[in-house]
């Protein structure tokens, strides 16, 4: 059971998200409606995970966004999964600087509605992983285009998934391949994109994505 | 509807009986005495002014001449009133500090001191004693006709009729002066007309076209920035209203349609429920790419820069950018150059088979200056496409311009300048 701290504006969102997280067994402590509330939340209930919406008041712009960043710095490796309601790579971009990149997620609010899927990357946060939306891995690989040209199709999706925090596993199953052939995809990513091989998920999820950063080569992890 | 002229009320048959013709007289025969005054100022100054440069006195009286025909048109616009009720505006501008230099020079720079100069100088030198020609045959005919009989008693032998011929009888006295009633009324129409022509030419000569023209463009200018204003506003309203209505209720609905499919979980609802919810779920990808389009949130939150990367990203041809803003630029400049690059790059990924592009500028004294390069096969027309027509349009607004460079072989440079104080 995860202890969350909710933000969200949107009443009719947050008694759903209320609905949806207790329905999968977890505990929603706190469930507020703007950026200084979600602070003091925080603060009162040293949540498992923070999930929070982007836009906010008092200012209906990025208050969420910031606050997020505000705490993440204040307290190192706190879980925050920032929902949005659109693609935005410099949004995402700010909330993977903010840390080591690690215990973050970047969602499109529409997943919500696949609601396992949802909960899977709540999960994923908590832990420490990175989830990041899908239709923004995909702006950040449009975004570095030139040197990501030199990689497949087929290791361009591997990078994709990867970036989403997928384990080789789930990768394999999404592409209707064989574990090994991810692997295999993988190394020559690694390869291709001049980055050292390493086992550990996280640590080629940071790779790929500092990498998609235009940061190529790791400090971090 | 126009307020009344002696043109209007020449027309009219009680014009002899009214007012107007002695309005006519006297606005004529003030005329005269202030010709004579503006004459006799004019030449003594000019007289006085150069001979007296010598001992450089001479030089204020030469800036009192040239500032003589300010006060006369002073008086010329007032005296329009006596057959004219429109009121004619002063051209001159309110000097922006107080004090006399300050008064000079905003008055030494204006055209309308000059031309009023001139006024001065053809008012002194020709109108007046045309006009003293005209009253004066009026006057000394009419006049010298009725004041036959007065001769006649005065002399009491007899009286010499406007010099002309000699009445010797009562009845010759009578019938001259009776012939000077009569003619009054025949006067009064070329003196009206007269009037009415040299009231035209003062109205001509004194009114600023430039200036009032000058004013309605401001005006005009000002409300086209409210309607651009106003229309931002809405486009914001619109966002608004969407982001936190349609948006919100669709994401409910895709939540709670997916918690339904976990409880109809391979029943005969579930095909049903996931279909909902992919319709569900384009429509948002919908009102998400309506909302970009009406305003994109980015703009807001993150300025131009970030604004500009972000079409860059999702630009179908490799697009880099390069812009320099070290501070955000007003809003209505942030947007009007936002959309105006945004119209560039669908161009360029439309029309210009281009390759590459890419987005720079930055602020240069004053202004912001961005530019759209593509390496493509050229030939753009801002005349045939409504979005560079309309982009030219809203960054006149802002006093901007838009430059569109396109030989045909390419490459196609689309430049915006736009003055942005940041201070």
């Amino acid at each position: 059971m995860l202890r969350i701290v909710l933000a969200e504006d949107s009443v009719l969102l947050r008694e759903g998200l209320v609905g949806l997280m207790e329905r999968f067994g977890h505990q929603v402590v706190a469930a507020v409606g703007d950026a200084d509330e979600l602070t003091e939340a925080v603060a009162a209930h040293e949540p498992d995970i923070v999930v929070t919406d982007v836009r906010m008041p008092p200012g209906f712009s990025d208050e969420g966004l910031r606050a997020a960043i505000a705490l993440r710095r204040r307290r190192p490796g706190l879980p925050i999964l920032v929902l949005s309601q659109y693609i935005q790579r410099s949004y995402a971009e700010d909330l993977l600087d903010s840390s080591d990149g690690t215990g973050v997620g970047y969602l499109l609010k529409e997943r919500i509605g696949h609601v396992e899927e949802f909960i899977d990357a709540v999960h994923r946060v908590a832990e420490g992983g990175t989830v990041v939306d899908p239709e923004v891995v995909r702006q950040l690989i449009r975004h570095r285009r030139d040197p990501l040209a030199r990689l497949t199709t087929r290791e361009q999706e591997v990078l994709a998934l990867m970036a989403e925090g997928k384990s080789n596993a789930s990768i394999a199953a999404a592409m209707v391949v064989s574990e090994g052939t991810v692997s295999k995809h993988f190394g020559s990513i690694l390869t291709k994109l001049d980055l050292s091989l390493d086992d550990t998920t996280n640590r080629r999820v940071l790779a790929v994505l500092a990498y998609l950063r235009g940061r190529p080569g790791v400090e971090t992890a | 509807m126009h307020p009344p002229t002696i043109w209007t009320r020449l027309h009219l048959r009680r014009y002899v009986r009214s007012g107007w013709p002695w309005r006519a007289a006297l606005y004529l025969l003030s005329s005269v005495v202030l010709g004579l005054i503006t004459l006799l100022t004019l030449v003594l100054l000019a007289v006085a002014g150069s001979v007296l440069t010598v001992v450089v006195v001479g030089l204020p009286l030469l800036l009192v001449l040239v500032l003589t025909g300010v006060p006369l048109a002073s008086v010329e616009r007032r005296r329009l009133a006596l057959i004219d009720s429109e009121p004619l505006a002063d051209p001159h501008r309110e000097p922006d500090r107080t004090g006399l230099t300050a008064w000079l020079r905003t008055r030494l720079q204006e055209r309308a001191t000059w031309r009023e100069l001139g006024y001065a100088v053809l008012f002194g030198f020709l109108l007046w004693p045309l006009e003293a020609l005209v009253v004066g045959s009026v006057l000394l005919v009419c006049g010298g006709l009725l004041a036959a009989p007065v001769m006649l008693a005065v002399d009491g032998e007899e009286a010499r009729v406007l010099k002309m011929w000699i009445v010797d009888s009562w009845p010759g006295a009578l019938s001259a002066a009776l012939a000077g009633l009569l003619l009054l009324p025949v006067f009064a129409y070329p003196l009206g007309a007269i009037a009415a022509g040299r009231a035209a030419l003062t109205r001509f000569l004194l009114a600023s076209p430039t200036g009032e023209l000058n004013s309605k463009i401001k005006e005009l200018g000002r409300s086209r920035v409210r309607l651009v204003d106003a229309f931002e506003a809405e486009r914001r309203r619109i966002e608004r209203d969407l982001h936190d209505g349609a948006q919100q209720r669709l994401v409910a609905l895709s939540m709670t349609l997916g918690l339904a499919r976990l409880d109809a979980s391979d029943g005969p609802l579930g095909p049903l429920l996931a279909k909902a919810q992919d319709e569900a779920a384009t429509a948002l990808v919908e009102i998400r790419e309506l909302i970009r389009g009406i305003h994109p949130p980015v703009l807001t939150d993150r300025g131009l820069v970030a604004a500009v990367e972000d079409l860059a990203d999702r630009s179908t041809i490799p697009v880099d950018v390069d812009l320099d803003l070290p501070v955000r630029p007003p809003e209505a400049i942030e947007t009007a150059v936002y959309f105006a690059v945004s119209e560039a790059l669908a161009n360029v990924a439309k029309h210009s088979g281009a390759s590459r592009a890419v987005v720079r500028g930055g602020l240069n004294g004053g202004q912001l200056a961005v530019e759209v390069e593509d390496d493509g096969h050229g030939g753009a027309d801002t005349g045939r496409g409504t979005g560079l027509q309309g982009v030219a349009d809203r960054v006149s607004v802002l006093d901007g311009r838009l430059r569109v460079s396109s030989p045909p072989g390419g490459p196609t440079v689309f430049r915006l300048l736009v003055p942005c104080s940041t201070a």
